[in-house]
């Protein structure tokens, strides 16, 4: 696979070290200079010196002929730019942006800017994955499949504790494809018994969410 | 005619006065303060007593764009020292809040061409002087 990375900053830079381990061929492009000579170093001919928002300088890389595009730089702006071109200019196949200010997500996803990566966002799921106090946690969400993965935590007396998983009683568009229980998970048969305590992985088609977490985190049993 | 310009360097401010002065309604975005003295310039009063509207605030805040009018603009003016920041907002302003016409200035006589194929208004200084440049030295005496 060819790849291109603009930006040689921590992110950029590490990527194309695991990339390049892994025999694809990498190119990543870095307009300070200063930070290009350091990554020269190690890289030679995989690092070019340039601004990477401007089309002569991914024309040179041989943007016609990637097949992922990766935009790390630490400008959203440039980020954005950089992946809208590749997208809608060079068609490449599969883009991927980083997002510096989360409150920027919006306007990646205005542009069509897909997948759209944010740090503070992963972290901040990563919290409720260990902490998960909101009943629900959203691990995965693949916006153009439109399917996404949700974690609950079975409460004492919910609806599902104690049923098969076949009697569960879920919508269509929804599926239990794993139960963690004792420190462990496996993925269950359909006479596999929920229990209280465990946290179930469901894959659902968004906006199932409300009519799927009562049944597992609202205790049913009479106050 | 609401007209919201960001950026108030030489040409959005420039800008920004001829359009008060025929009498339009004019709202200037940029996040230095101090950007503020370019408006001032030339005028009598400050800037507000001619009538003009001026926010503190970066492109890409929504709030900022929103407390400067965007919502009710019929010309919105990307006129920033950065051209990805151009066309970025311009960007925001055509598709989200369905600004009537949006002008984008660009630098890069590249992606302004480009950018112009996709929809966009670009003007870009630096295609408009290489071409009086070319035509003073190349045009026989």
């Amino acid at each position: 696979m060819y790849v291109i990375i603009a930006g040689a900053g921590k992110v950029g830079w590490n990527l194309a070290r695991e990339l390049l381990s892994k025999d694809h061929e990498v190119t990543l492009i870095e307009d300070d200079r200063r930070r290009y000579l350091v990554v020269e170093q190690e890289l030679e001919h995989a690092v070019q010196y340039g601004d990477a928002t401007e089309l002569w300088v991914l024309e040179r890389a041989g943007i016609q002929r990637a097949d992922l595009v990766i935009a790390v730089t630490g400008d959203d702006e440039d980020n954005m730019l950089i992946c809208q071109m590749a997208k809608e200019k060079y068609l490449t196949q599969r883009i991927v942006a980083r997002v510096n200010n989360p409150r920027n997500l919006q306007h990646f996803k205005l542009l069509g800017i897909q997948p759209a990566v944010s740090a503070t966002d992963l972290i901040l799921r990563l919290i409720e994955h260990e902490v998960p106090q909101y009943g629900l946690v959203q691990l995965l969400a693949l916006e153009g499949e439109r399917l996404e993965i949700i974690e609950l935590e079975v409460v004492q007396g919910a609806a599902a504790a104690g049923l098969r998983v076949e009697e569960v009683p879920l919508p269509d568009g929804c599926l239990i494809i794993s139960v963690l229980r004792d420190g462990g998970g496996f993925v269950p048969k359909s006479d596999t018994v929920i229990e209280a305590g465990d946290e179930v992985l469901l894959i659902l088609d968004p906006g199932l969410e409300s009519a799927i977490t009562p049944q597992f985190t609202q205790s049913t049993a009479a106050a | 005619m609401l007209i919201l310009i960001v950026g108030a360097g030489r040409v959005g401010s420039a800008v920004a006065k001829q359009a008060l002065e025929a009498g339009h309604e004019v709202s200037v975005l940029d996040q230095d303060p101090l950007s503020h003295e370019q408006l001032d310039k030339d005028l009598v009063d400050t800037w507000e007593d001619a009538g003009g509207r001026f926010t503190v605030g970066t492109a890409l805040e929504v709030d900022a764009l929103v407390e400067a009018g965007i919502e009710q603009a019929d010309v919105f003016i990307a006129a920033t020292r950065g051209d990805n920041t151009n066309l970025v907002v311009a960007q925001i302003a055509q598709k989200r809040f369905n600004v009537p016409r949006v002008i984008v200035r660009v630098a890069d006589p590249a992606r302004a061409a480009w950018y112009a194929e996709q929809g966009l208004q670009t003007i870009c200084p630096t295609q408009h002087a290489i071409d009086l440049v070319a035509k003073a030295a190349l045009t026989p005496a």
